[in-house]
């Protein structure tokens, strides 16, 4: 089968500043994948030309088989978009939106009630775009980009500014678009967000894409250390944690000891050793790597900087 | 895509009258203005015998139309830029929504508004305005949409340049309320020096008067085709302009 989205060689420039170069990945069906990289770095300018919104200098993208350029209004008939920091008129209602958008869509608009149902808006549908909050904003844009029973859907910074409740409300809606069969593009800066949500990723930064995979490939690859901190007042601990296999190094502070070395594995071997050597321990914790830690390691910074 | 504009149209004439001081503003204070003017000036003068050409007679009420249609530009420029900030427009074209349709639609708002207030003038007029109104209504309704779409079209471009929503108000006012004064209202053009009145010939308003004036007196259509071919030519000029500089974000 074809990728939904197929996207190589990509350049975007304004002015003299590259905001995009040589992108080029590939999207599958039904899943949600997510671009992900700092504020800046060419999420949305890449989003923008595979939804036909900007024209890419140079390159070749495919949606569905159709050229967001020249094919932008059968394209946008197939798929849904939620953009960055959109907004709606003030005082419009979130009924009237809902209503206008259903029209503008040829083919049978899916139950816009049942779709509002599904979104918590229900007793919000009388009410003013300008006195939503920030969540239930989101949340119109998710109803927006659905109205149409799209094919692919879009989120450019789906739950930036959001509380944590609200954003991981927002996160099972996704899902559930995902269970439905579509197929979910998503750009995001927050490293939880992609681990929890997404499928496959990409990393942008200053408009190159570093690496793409499921985010556990990419914390193998990039980040195969494990740590292991834990808490004992037996003298004899520090030389035998020495000897477990694959160990790259020891530290201890008080009684505190911070086990550090590579693979899968490292975590039931420092277990065994501590029930071989009846290794009396007050406590125990792992500190796995995650997507934050991969971004650190491929771009030397973090992502907030 | 008639359903969508049609949808879009209506949407917006509800958004515009839930907007504060949006509909006294630009469809009651017109008519009080021109009501209030209308006495003050036409004190002491018999209704019944107006003398042909006063200001009060022709004048005002023209003055009055005009100012409606261009209130209902200038609130077309800010809410165009508002939209633009905030990303509306944006939004709005990311659907199978051609990008005219949501600009046909503001047009459409704007022409009804206009027509609207004019009626509510002309009704209040009957009743209080000193020198009564006797002007063939729908001529002269005509006759201010095609003024009003020639304006709006110069809206468009004023639009399509400000940088910032907070600029557009006043740079609209600065642009037209000179006008105005240049447009042979107040001042009859063949009274001007030379220079002044080659610049009331650049200046669609000047048009607009001249037709404005001439139908409300209940002169023919064929007396005016001039200024109906220099509305259109502004019209289409301005069009063209925009459609090259328009920015949508």
């Amino acid at each position: 089968m074809p990728p939904v989205i197929q996207v190589s060689g990509v350049r975007k420039t304004y002015g003299p500043t590259v905001a995009v170069d040589e992108v080029s990945f590939e999207v599958h069906l039904g899943e949600i994948f997510g671009l992900i990289g700092p504020n800046g770095a060419g999420k949305t300018t890449t989003m923008e030309c595979i939804e036909g919104l900007r024209t890419p200098d140079r390159g070749a993208i495919s949606v569905l088989g159709l050229d967001p350029f020249r094919q932008v209004y059968r394209l946008q008939a197939r798929i849904g978009v939620q953009l960055q920091q959109a907004q709606l008129q003030k005082r419009i209602k979130v009924w009237e939106a809902v209503d206008l958008w259903a029209s503008l869509y040829h083919k049978k608009a899916i139950d816009a009630e049942r779709l509002l149902e599904g979104l918590g808006l229900t007793d919000k549908r009388d009410a003013w775009f300008m006195n939503l909050s920030g969540g239930q904003k989101q949340r119109l844009f998710i109803a927006l980009a659905l109205i149409n029973d799209p094919e692919v859907v879009f989120l450019d910074e789906l739950t930036t500014g959001l509380d944590p409740q609200a954003r991981r409300a927002i996160w099972d809606l996704v899902r559930n678009i995902r269970k439905r069969g579509k197929t979910v593009f998503l750009t995001t800066h927050l490293m939880e967000e992609a681990e929890r949500l997404c499928d496959r990723v990409a990393i942008i930064e200053h408009g190159r894409i570093i690496d793409i995979d499921t985010p556990a490939k990419l914390v193998d690859r990039h980040c195969p250390e494990r740590t292991i901190v834990l808490a004992t007042n037996d003298p004899s601990a520090e030389e035998r944690f020495r000897t477990i296999p694959r160990v790259e190094s020891v530290t201890s502070s008080d009684s505190r000891f911070t086990i550090s070395g590579r693979g899968d594995d490292l975590v039931t071997s420092v277990i065994h050793c501590l029930s071989e050597n009846h290794i009396p321990v007050t406590d125990f914790r792992t500190i796995l790597p995650n997507l934050e830690d991969v971004f650190l390691k491929l771009t030397g910074h973090s992502i907030r900087e | 895509m008639l359903v969508g504009l049609w949808k879009l149209t209506w949407i917006e004439i509800k958004i515009f009258m839930r907007e504060p001081l949006g509909a006294i503003g630009t469809i009651v204070v017109p008519v009080v203005v021109f009501l209030v003017l209308g006495r003050i000036l036409g004190r002491g003068r018999a209704p019944a015998a107006p003398s042909p050409n006063s200001f009060v007679h022709v004048g005002l009420p023209v003055l009055a139309s005009l100012l409606i249609a261009v209130s209902a530009v200038l609130s077309l420029v800010t809410i165009i830029s508002i939209y633009r900030e905030g990303g509306i427009l944006k939004r709005l074209r990311a659907t199978p929504l051609r990008p005219y349709t949501i600009l046909t639609a503001h047009v459409l708002v704007k022409l009804l508004l206009t027509a609207a207030t004019l009626l509510l003038m002309v009704l209040a007029g009957k009743r209080y305005y000193p020198a009564g109104v006797h002007a063939p209504l729908f001529s002269f309704t005509i006759a201010l949409l095609i003024s009003t779409c020639s304006t709006l079209s110069i809206g468009f471009l004023i639009a399509s340049i400000v940088p910032t929503a907070r600029f557009a108000q006043p740079i609209g006012a600065i642009i037209f309320y000179p006008m105005f004064g240049f447009s042979g209202l107040f001042t009859p053009v063949a009274s001007f020096p030379p220079l002044l009145r080659a610049v009331s010939r650049l200046l669609p308003l000047t048009y607009a008067v001249s037709l404005l004036q001439g139908i409300w007196n209940g002169e023919a259509w064929s007396a005016h085709l001039g200024d109906i071919a220099a509305l259109a030519l502004g019209f289409v000029l301005c069009t063209a302009i925009s459609t090259k500089v328009f920015r949508w974000e």
